[in-house]
């Protein structure tokens, strides 16, 4: 009987050698006459395990990881085709505490086999089956806000944009994943591309929609080779085009890669890119829902929305918003990075603590030193001090905080970091990706790398900190966009949790 | 990548052929300028007129996209190209260490990148494409090294 292995294709296994892993358990398994076939599969998001090699045997799917290649004989000894112990056995995949202890929603498919075998559509076929207004009132009642970061209610948007009138309407997804620490809305891209699809064709029914564009950013190589493949696949299905699983509706998407801009995220800046233009942010209103892609009403979320949407119209908008707490309604799937034991994507509802997910779920850090600071919500996103830690991961939770949930990304530190450097780098990093439009961003994230350098330096370090103060209260208020309206939170956080780094002592910092 | 290592001069009938294809998109600009890139290595300035004139835009449009973005190179890459993350993730474990490593070291077109989107096992790079995480210095001698053997 043919045994069945499972390496991932996603791109964080390709960049642990996992096609090595796979070319050596070809030949092992060549040399012992062992009869074999390899599921490139996408990725289960325990990405400490990479690469991580499953086999299927009567018990369940077997885990062992993080395999080399080099690993592979002694694997094959120890009789790895039948799930045999080993340094490198995990037990059932299942069954991996960090694993069983999620809610896996919008990435219950991923990692399950090749990211392009034929998936039942079902959400797509409850909504082709009542009429929009429904399909928009269930996402309503569902409580799904955008999961791109401002969390929006998805609802909202996509009824203003049903009732904008117009003889073309368009839904854009927004891949443009620029977030440091996030890399969700690319492993569900590489592992589960049909569920994208699937989100994006019910809100095109929603809104009468006929056209979609996925914009993914061009460091994602993989992901936009998985994405255009599963395109082709679907309308050869006869899932995308002229009649979506013979309804006789039209609905179509392109997949349009990025140019490495950040400010690209924005979602009117990657409007001006997608009509070929320099990402330059638009001033709003008018909103994009009513004035959007080369003028019409457009529907623009984030991956990780459009991925929810299958499961709240298979489902039911109780089943969806069961999960979660407040109003921060389902799951979020985390992404832990940076200094951290066990780093990967975790599904899980709002509502546990960062304290939870770092340490239970993630071990601490990599290094084996203290935690210093976590940044929750990207580059943009404070860094949360342990004061902060217990505080219930849900977006009006963090907002009342001044902390941003973002796209779930978390970034953990240990004690070596110098908040003072990170906080320069926050500048520095909107300097470079200002889209250049409005003066307090485009001005002030340049000062601000000069402000921190003389407090670092101690050239009047009393009023150079009440001018970083200042700057980032005009950025703030005063900037058209996120990208210089937050770059102040990581400044700030740091300058207000970690005064030492910059050289100050408390009461200095207080005093300023 | 060739065409990107011979340098210049290219084959224009390249540009022609990318142009003819992607022109009739909406907001053809950018996947043509991907197409020439991807076939070419670069978008040589020379391509811009012709782009400019197929899509009914001004010269001074086409550039200013093409020099907007990071990604779009207006010269061919000395060497194969290594992208160095400089984002906080890999910062937390040593990136910025990696980056002074690789343009000490010579033989690539080190670039930096913000996030390559395997921020769980940082620091990452990407080689001509291929990612490469749990970078530690020795590991980025060895790639060093292979290119070096290129």
């Amino acid at each position: 009987m043919t045994i069945t292995f499972y390496v991932s294709r996603d791109a964080a296994a390709l960049a642990v050698d996992a096609d090595g892993v796979a070319a050596t358990i070809a030949g092992q398994a060549c040399a012992r006459k062992a009869d074999v076939q390899t599921v490139r599969n996408g990725s289960r998001g325990l990405l400490w395990l990479e690469p991580l090699v499953e086999v299927q045997t009567d018990a369940g799917r077997i885990a062992y990881g993080p395999v080399q290649a080099e690993d592979v004989p002694s694997l094959f000894d120890a009789g790895f085709l039948h799930g045999g112990a080993h340094a490198l056995r995990l037990g059932i995949t299942e069954e991996i505490p960090e694993f069983e202890r999620q809610q896996r929603l919008s990435f219950a498919r991923c990692g399950l086999g090749d990211p392009l075998a034929p998936v039942p559509w079902l959400g797509l076929k409850t909504a082709l089956e009542i009429p929009p207004e429904a399909i928009v009132q269930e996402v309503l009642e569902s409580g799904l806000r955008g999961r791109g970061g401002a969390a929006f209610p998805a609802g909202i948007k996509w009824r203003t944009v049903a009732q904008t009138a117009s003889a073309q309407k368009y839904v854009v997804c927004n891949a443009d994943e620029g977030d440091s620490g996030t890399f969700a809305d690319r492993m569900l891209i590489e592992g589960d591309p049909y569920l994208l699809i699937e989100g994006m064709a019910i809100a095109a029914l929603a809104v009468g929609a006929s056209k979609g564009f996925v914009y993914i950013r061009s460091e994602y190589p993989h992901a936009i080779a998985t994405f255009e493949a599963a395109l082709r696949a679907a309308r050869e299905a006869g899932v995308l085009g002229a009649s979506m699983l013979g309804s006789g509706i039209a609905f179509d998407i392109e997949a349009r890669v990025g140019g490495g801009s950040y400010v690209c995220g924005e979602e009117t800046a990657m409007l001006e890119s997608l009509e070929g233009k320099r990402g330059i942010v638009r001033a709003k209103p008018p909103l994009p829902a009513v004035q959007g892609l080369f003028g019409q009403p457009t529907v623009i979320n984030n991956v990780l929305t459009f991925a929810a949407v299958p499961t709240i119209l298979e489902k039911g908008a109780e089943f969806y918003k069961d999960f979660g707490t407040g109003r921060s309604r389902g799951t979020l799937p985390f992404q832990l990075a940076g200094n951290i034991k066990r780093g990967g994507l975790f599904e899980l509802p709002f509502g546990l603590s960062l304290r939870e997910l770092v340490f239970d779920i993630g071990g601490g850090t990599a290094s084996g030193r203290p935690v210093k600071a976590i940044q929750v919500g990207g580059p943009l996103g404070a860094y949360v001090p342990e004061s902060q830690w217990d505080l219930p991961l849900d977006y009006d939770a963090y907002t009342a905080k001044g902390l941003v949930l973002g796209h779930g990304g978390i970034v953990v530190h240990d004690d070596t970091a110098d908040m003072a450097q990170l906080a320069r780098f926050a500048m520095e990093f909107c300097a470079i990706e200002s889209c250049g439009k409005c003066t307090p961003c485009r001005i002030g994230s340049t000062r601000g790398v000069e402000v921190i350098d003389r407090i670092v330096l101690n050239h009047n370090r009393p009023q150079q900190v009440r001018l970083l103060r200042d700057l980032c209260d005009t950025m703030l208020a005063g900037s058209l966009c996120a990208m210089g309206g937050m770059t102040p939170y990581p400044v700030l956080s740091a300058l207000d949790h970690y005064p030492q780094d910059f050289g100050l002592v408390d009461d200095t910092a207080e005093a300023a | 990548m060739t065409a990107a290592a011979t340098a210049s001069p290219y084959d224009p009938r390249v540009v022609e052929r990318v142009i003819a294809e992607r022109r009739h998109l909406d907001g053809a600009l950018m996947p043509i300028l991907h197409g020439v890139q991807d076939a070419l290595g670069w978008v040589p300035a020379d391509a811009v007129p012709r782009i400019a004139e197929a899509l009914n835009l001004s010269r001074a449009e086409v550039h200013g996209v093409i020099s907007y973005y990071h990604h779009f190179r207006e010269s061919p890459s000395k060497g194969p190209v290594l992208q160095v993350c400089r984002a906080e993730a890999c910062r937390s474990v040593g990136g910025e260490a990696l980056l002074a490593q690789a343009q000490a070291a010579g033989g690539c077109s080190v670039e930096p990148v913000y996030c390559l989107g395997l921020c769980a096992m940082s620091p990452a790079v990407m080689l001509q494409g291929q990612p490469h995480a749990r970078m530690t210095p020795a590991r980025l001698a060895d790639l060093l090294s292979d290119v070096a053997g290129i």
